[in-house]
Order: C-alpha cells, then structure tokens, then sequence
C-alpha cells in the first residue's frame, strides 16, 4: 500500500520486508524495519526505540541539586551534557547566577565532551560502514603510506608502519579468532574504498582508540572521573588555588599544563587525522548521496557553549540557535523552550497513554503512562516479535514536533542553521569542503554530509578548547579565583513553588529538561533528548520522523547485509537509553511484577 | 592449530618482541597489585592459553561501563581486543548488526559453550514480561539466560547489572533486577561502579586469564583486590579529616586548601572502591581530589541514600551513628578519638588512629 505523509514522504509497504534488531554500534538498544521495492531500493522505513528505564519518575520527591547526578545516568556516551543541562536548569528555576570561570570550566568539559564523542563516533561507531577491514589486507604498504602522505603531516605514515600494521591485522585474520570484526560484511559491493585508504583507515581506527582516553582527561581534572565526571548547581565543584597553601590539592598550574597538554594534542590530532581522512573517504562516496530525509527541510538547534555566563540568549551562544522548516534557508526562526506550542510530544504511534491520545503536550504539563501493545498487524507474540505494525503503537520513543513539525537535530542542523545564518565560522569550514570535493550545496544534506558536518565541527570544538582555555587563564591572571556560588545553595532560600528550563546542544543534537520543584523537592522532571527527536516513530497526522525520512529511497546491494541501513542511522549517532527513559511522575507502577 | 593461539603466538605474530611481552607480564602483575615475582607465571599462562572468547551483553543501561572499558590505559584497550580477549559479541563496538549480530552470538554458545566468559553491563527489567528491554524482538532476560547457561564464569560490569544502579531506584518503575537474582547457577563476579574504574575492569579480566580463576571475592561477590578497603581509608585528604580541618561549603577556604569534604556529604568513609587508590583515566584524578565529595557510586542502593550533600551522620547509615563531624570539628583530638572508638562501627577508624598515634609516639 502507497501512502502520502503530510510531510511530503511517499510510504510503500508492499515488497520485501527486512528486519533488523540488534542495530549494533549504537548506545541502547534499536530496531529497524524496512520494506524493498523488486529494485532492493527502501520504500518504508520504520524506527522502533526498544528500552525503556523510567527516569523521571524515580526523580520525583529528590533535591534538586541531585538531579544531575540521576539524568547523567541517562547516558554514558555524552556523558555529561545531560548533567550540564540539569545544573542548568536546576539554576533557571532557582534564579541562580553561576561566576565566570565556572561557565568557562563547563564550556571546556562539553567541547571536551564534543571532541572525545564525535571522534570516536567516526572511527569506532561509524567507520566500519565506509571501512573494509579485510580489504586492507591486500593493500600496498608503500601505496598506503603516499597516499597518507598526500593528506596530512601526521607522523605514523610512513611504509614500515603499515607493513607492520598489516602483519598484524593479517595474522589476527588468521588466527580465526575475528572477535569484533566476526561476521562483518567485508567484501560488500557497497564499500568503494581502495585497499589502501582501508588500510590507512584501520591504522587510524587503532591509534583513535588509543587516544581516546586521553581527551577525556580533561574530565578528570575538573570533574574527577570519566565516564560521568561530577558537577555542581551554581558552578563547578573544582576550586582554583593556583600558587597558596594547599595549591596541589585544587586546579593548580600543574593540572592547568595537563590541560593544556590534552587540548594541543586533541587538535592535532583532530585536524592532522581526523578531518584528512573524512575527506578522503568522503572522495570515494561521493556518488552516495542518500539519506538526507529531513535535513533538506526541517532542522532545529537550541544553541549552546554560552560566552558570557548567566546568558543563554542566541547572541551569547557560540553554537548556533534557531529552527528552518520546508526548507527555507532564508529564514531561521526562534526558537522558546517555554512556549507551550512549540515544543510537544506525541505518543499516537508510542508505548504510552495520554488523557487525549492524538493531542501533543509540553514537557511541563508531560504525562506517560506506559502502555506495552502490539498492532493487529505485527507478527509473531509478544515477547518474540518477528515484524512491528507501524499503523499501530511500535516504539518506546515518543515524538517531539516543534511547531507540529518533524525536525532533525545535531550536527548537520547545527551547522545548516550555522550556514544559513551566515555565520562565518559554521558557513566557511562548509563552503571550503563542498569546493575541495566539488559537491553543491544540495550534498550537504545526506548521509554524508551528517558524517562530514560532525567532523567539522570536532575541528571547530578543538579551538574553542584553546579558546577557553586562554580565557580561564586570563581570567584567573586578572585575580578571579571564583567556581561556584553559594548564596541559593540552602534550600531554606528558594521558592515554594518554581520551574526552570535547561537547554544544551549534546553531541547528538539539541537536548532540554524541564523542572517543576515544589517545597524543596522535584515535583515533576522531563527531559526531550535529540535521539527522541530523530528516531521517534509516526506522530498522529502521520508524519515520520528523522530516521525513518532518512532511509526512504536508498537502494541496498544486498538486502541480506544492511550495510546501507547501518551507514545512515549510524550517522544521526544514536543514544537510545537517551530517547527512552521518560515517564511522568504519576505514571503508575506496572502490575505485572514477577519474581523469577 | 590457528585458532588455538595462546596469547604468547598472537603477540609473536603482530610482531610483538619476547621483551615487550615480558614489560607487559611486569605491568600487567603490578597493576594487579602483585609483585614482581608473579611476572613469570603471568608469562607462562599466556604462553599456554588461547584467546578466551568473550560475550559482552548489554541491559537497561546507559553504555558508561563500555566506555570506561575503552578507556583502560594498562592494559591498552586495543591490546585487550586484539591480542589478549576475542570479545565476540558486543553490540556497542561490533562489525556486525541484526541477523549476522545475533549468528555471532549463537556460534559462540555452540563452539564454546562452557569456555566463555559472559560480561554483563545493564541489567533485565521483569515487568512487562521484560519488554522494557527488547534484543532481537525478544526480552532481554530471555538471552541473558540463554548466554550465561554457556558461560564459564559471569562478570557483573557496573552498579547496573551487580547492584540495580539508578533504574533499580526508588519507584523502580521496570522493575530493573540486578543479574545475581535471575542467574543462580554460575559464578559471578560483581565489579560495581558508576562506572567502575577502567583499569579495574581490565584488571578483573586480566588477572582471570592469566591465572585461569575468578579472583578471590568478598562475600558480596567483589574481587577483595580492588574492593576491599573504603576510599576513606586510603584517601590522600584522610589526614584533614583526623585533625578536623574540613570544608564547610563550596569554594572556600578549605575547600580551596583540599580539606576533607566530609562535611559537604562526602560517602568516601562507607563506600568499599579503589577510587583513592587506583584513581581515575590513567591515575590523574578521583571525585574528591578534584573537589566533589564521592557519591558511593559502587554501594548497593547509593541512588536512595541521599540527598548526596547531605552528610553522612545526618542520614541513616551505620557509620557514625552516634558522632558526627561537628564533635569531630571541635579540633581536640583526643575527644574525637574517643568519641569514635566508643563506636564499633568505626573499627577500622581505630586503627588507623592507633596507627597513627604510635608513629606521633615514636
């Protein structure tokens, strides 16, 4: 059957359907259903969110000042943007103004966050879509090291490296022991790549896991761990002594020089590894010009990495704020968290019950109560389930609309609304790789142009790191040793009754929690995170969202392999225990409690 | 014989020297906390074993403990997954997806069963006929069960799958359950966490396969070699804390001096982790040296003993239930030390302060 979205998507579910559950590489837990037309090309898509943990309502009677503590919980991969945007909100709602070099220590841990996140994305989460591991094996080590040559200064390039890089990954092969690599889909006619750049890309994808771990040091110093570093309403908890007594025990210049050190190296590697080799495997794709879907039209950023503290406003925020829709590039809107019309959930097509099941609701006035059914149409029972009906409930995630709109969030619409703006630190980087690969303008919006706009904007983060830093130093230079502010911190000075709204842009896109504290207690706590807005399923009108946009139209080499499904939900950079945690708090306890 | 490689073969033909392989044995037995002499016998395991496979599954999570994992700095982790482990199944890292994803797994149930390890992270909710978490269009539970049946030994990653950790919190709407009550018949190995620490999770895992055993544990199932002791007992801030020096609120002067943060809701002295010890990404930091009081991120139940800043004799903890810091605060030592050696709660308290005495005395 052929169906019309309201959102201009032409839906045929008659061919071949394709299933496919795991969707590794991803945070969480994710299905994709698709059908295929008698060409193998998608001509349904359906995303289906597969966990559900129910945080908000174990945040209901809390302190307030421990929420960041329970919504970093949401996620280990952005690990920190939700607590960031809890303290942050926290803050809005108790009218808590934050000092100077506690705002620039949060800008440096998110872009920190921004550069450890992006880059492991491309090499360890989405490099193996473009990336034939065993095709290295044939390649030339001494071709391979021109060819690294050609593209970048970066050291390890020359052909010994290789060679020795390729011994090794060869005797792994041999030793029939593939473990991570077990049952890829090397040899797939959809991998263009020479066996060369492949070669120079595993060598990559090992020296980036390597390094991984350093960025996140930066962390470490401020917050003390990483994964989920700690934070603080009204600054951060790290204090400055630079030259008193007790210095070595609080930021210090030592701890500052290891910051730095990591900073200097993140850009490095960043611009000399990084963005040369998305460059290059983006030469060999350019003929792949699928998976746009939203992108052309709707897009949505809240902005974030605030200048000035205290200043959330779009002309304080260094990360582009604003909404386009049906595709108006000269036009970008405002956009108000605190709006009741604006932003809204949906749960028509969600594992959810709401009073008026097809009327959207602000996260404010947010109700869920869970509700686990599948459709007449799905196949097999319910707890083996072979295909979802998507004219029915399918999904854990609800749908957010902006305006009644579908959107797509992160960093294509970040840097398309950067773009648009004219902003020249988000409109150059892009004018600049479209020239070098002779592309147009309209290849921005496709699977690649996801995947190269996260990259760009890794290099963007890496100097804002510098940036920051310099500030932090200029400001603590100029006497001001200040992290926190304490005047609100008892609860006996706030208000009976307040809300607040926090917003950051997390990796994935734009994220907001919105908090309601009564009596010094969490009356109600919800969160709308950028994988709700991107893979949530149908909303009442019908019209689909991000992912499933994204997938129309792509033709597959080999239904049985979904190499190319992979590829473009792969560059959306999925967090699904991010989209699928909301409950409201009166939600009621389910009654089916079984004790095994 | 290829696919019987010991680790010994498999660094010998990624062109790995007998010398870098002996560093690595001496790294490997001192990060364990071992010795020198242990080196050999590490040498000799690995020169005898084969890559153990491992099956690494994720529940209700948040994926924290995987990337605290790619994070362990001793051993590398492209170390780990290359040359000492084949972890054949994890849905974070894996080539494949979907059909192919799900063939790994049950080739290594068939080809190994009764040889691999099973490592957990998250944990399954049992309401909803456990659709709350859903793998392959079937409850996640349903292939926990499956895969630990297989399994040699289980490792419980995180607070999540040893503890419950923040879904398992106060309503516990999915009825989240910690592994140790849905697996009865195998042994499990609990590293719990928030996450836990990199180098410990790679420590665990190293030091099972090299001494071909589960690591001796505590009778709450944790390795004793990394949870034996509280961060308070080892913490380098430990000596403000005897002479009552604490902070009082954020960023003042004690604060800014590294005093203790007892005050400020610190869980240090009841929670059981090599944090001030082992210390964070490579050694440079833990949650108190860098200005926070520890939240007790690897206790059972930590999510509903707060709030987190409020202090621990404030709250219903067996620690200091009769003295609090501010008796502590009044300075005089020698009433702080008999107000808590009236407490046998406080046992290992006393002995350090004898410790400590003894050495004033000397």
């Amino acid at each position: 059957m052929i169906t019309e979205t309201p959102n201009g998507f032409s839906l045929d579910d008659s061919g071949q359907r394709i299933v496919v559950d795991p969707v590794t590489r991803i945070e969480g837990h994710l299905r994709i259903e698709v059908n295929i037309d008698e060409n193998n090309v998608i001509r349904n898509a359906v995303s289906t969110g597969t966990m559900w943990r129910g945080l908000e309502v174990i945040l209901k009677g809390r302190d307030p000042r421990d929420a960041w503590a329970f919504t970093q919980r949401i996620c280990g991969v952005c690990t920190g943007t939700h607590a960031l945007t809890s303290v942050r909100t926290v803050e809005d709602a108790l009218n808590i103004q934050i000092p100077e070099n506690a705002n620039t220590i949060r800008n440096i841990m998110q872009l920190a966050l921004y550069v450890h996140d992006h880059l492991v994305h491309f090499y360890h989460l989405h490099a193996l879509d473009w990336v034939d591991v065993v095709s290295a094996l044939s390649a030339d080590p001494k071709a391979t090291s021109e060819l690294a040559q050609s593209i970048s200064d970066w050291p390890k390039s020359s052909p010994g490296y290789f060679r020795d890089l390729q011994t090794r990954l060869k005797k792994f092969v041999e030793s029939g022991q593939l473990g991570l690599f077990r049952n890829g889909y090397w040899g797939n006619p959809a991998y263009k790549l020479p066996p060369e750049a492949n070669l120079m890309a595993v060598a990559h994808y090992l020296e980036a896991l390597d390094f991984q771990k350093e960025i996140v040091k930066i962390h470490t110093v401020f917050g003390g761990k990483n994964p989920h570093p700690n934070w603080l309403v009204g600054g951060v908890p790290c204090p400055i002594n630079i030259a008193d007594t007790g210095a070595v025990g609080a930021i210090n210049i030592e701890r500052l020089n290891l910051v730095k050190r990591i900073i200097d190296e993140s850009k490095q590697f960043v611009e000399q590894v990084y963005l040369p080799d998305l460059m290059a495997i983006a030469s060999f794709y350019k003929d792949w010009t699928y998976g746009g879907g939203l992108s052309s039209s709707n897009v949505l950023s809240y902005g974030d990495i605030p200048e000035y503290a205290n200043d959330y406003s779009a002309s304080s925020l260094l990360l582009p704020r604003g909404a386009i829709i049906n595709g108006n590039l000269n036009e970008v809107h405002d956009v108000d968290l605190r709006n009741p019309e604006e932003i809204q959930e949906f749960v028509t097509h969600s594992w959810y019950n709401y009073p008026n099941q097809d009327a959207g609701l602000h996260p404010w006035d947010g109700v869920t109560d869970p509700h686990f059914e599948l459709g007449p149409n799905s196949k097999g029972t319910k707890t083996n389930i072979e295909s979802i009906d998507e004219g029915a409930r399918y999904s854990w995630i609800k749908s957010p609309r902006w305006n009644g709109n579908a959107m797509e969030v992160g960093p294509l619409a970040r840097y398309i609304i950067g773009y648009a703006s004219n902003n020249p630190e988000f409109k150059e980087p892009v004018e600049k790789v479209l020239t070098d690969l002779n592309l147009p303008v309209s290849a921005l919006f496709s699977t690649l142009g996801r995947t190269a706009a996260r990259g760009l904007e890794c290099v963007w983060a890496a100097e804002k790191l510098q940036y920051f830093y310099n500030k932090l130093i200029t400001n603590i230079r100029n006497g001001d040793l200040v992290t926190a502010n304490v005047a609100l911190w008892e609860p006996h000075t706030w208000p009976h009754d307040t809300k607040g709204v926090g917003f950051t842009e997390a990796p994935r896109g734009a994220l907001g929690h919105w908090i309601h504290i009564k009596d010094k207690r969490i009356e109600n706590y919800q969160a709308v995170v950028p994988t709700t807005w991107n893979a949530g399923p149908r909303d009442a009108a019908g019209n689909i969202g991000a992912y499933e946009a994204a997938l129309l139209n792509t033709p597959m080499a080999i239904p049985e392999q979904p190499l190319e499904i992979l590829r473009t939900i792969h560059s959306f950079d999925p967090c699904l225990a991010c989209s699928t945690h909301i409950m409201s708090p009166d939600g009621e306890v389910l009654a089916d409690v079984k004790v095994r | 014989m290829a696919s019987n490689a010991s680790f010994y073969d498999v660094f010998r033909q990624q062109g790995i020297s007998r010398r870098s392989f002996n560093k690595f044995c001496s790294i490997t037995a001192a990060s364990l906390g071992l010795g020198p002499a242990f080196a050999p016998r590490i040498a000799h395991a690995m020169e005898t074993k084969r890559r153990t496979p491992v099956i690494w599954l994720n529940g209700l999570e948040c994926t924290c403990c995987s990337e605290s994992f790619i994070r362990s700095s001793h051993p590398l982790v492209s170390d780990m997954v290359l040359s000492m482990l084949s972890l054949d199944y994890s849905e974070v890292l894996m080539a494949a997806a979907g059909h192919q994803a799900e063939a790994a797994l049950q080739e290594t149930l068939r080809d190994n069963y009764g040889e691999y390890i099973l490592a957990v992270e998250g944990n399954p909710p049992l309401n909803e006929d456990g659709m709350f978490c859903i793998v392959g269009g079937r409850p996640f539970i349903e292939q926990l069960q499956e895969m630990a049946a297989g399994a040699k030994a289980v490792i419980a990653w995180g607070s999540c799958a040893s503890n419950g950790c923040v879904q398992a919190a106060k309503p516990n709407p999915t009825q989240a359950t910690p592994i140790h009550k849905v697996i009865r018949d195998k042994p499990i190995i609990k590293i719990p966490g928030c996450p836990p620490i990199a180098e410990v999770m790679t420590g665990v895992v190293t030091y099972m396969l090299t001494f071909g055993e589960i690591p001796p544990l505590d009778r709450l199932g944790r390795p004793k070699m990394f949870y034996g002791q509280r961060i308070h007992d080892k913490c380098y801030r430990r000596p403000h804390f005897d002479a009552g020096q604490f902070a009082e609120a954020w960023d003042d002067e004690g604060s800014r001096k590294g005093y203790c943060l007892y005050k400020m809701g610190c869980r240090g002295p009841t929670t059981y982790n090599a944090c001030s010890t082992v210390r964070w990404n490579d050694g440079v930091s833990f949650p108190i040296q860098s200005g926070h009081g520890c939240i007790g991120c690897s206790e059972e139940n930590f999510w509903d003993n707060g709030p987190f800043y409020e202090r621990l004799a404030k709250i219903n903890t067996p620690f200091f239930a009769e003295s609090d810091a501010d008796r502590i605060g009044l300075g005089a030592v020698a009433v702080v030390g008999t107000a808590i050696a009236a407490h046998t709660a406080a046992s290992a308290l006393q002995r350090a302060r004898s410790i400590s005495n003894a050495a004033k005395s000397e």
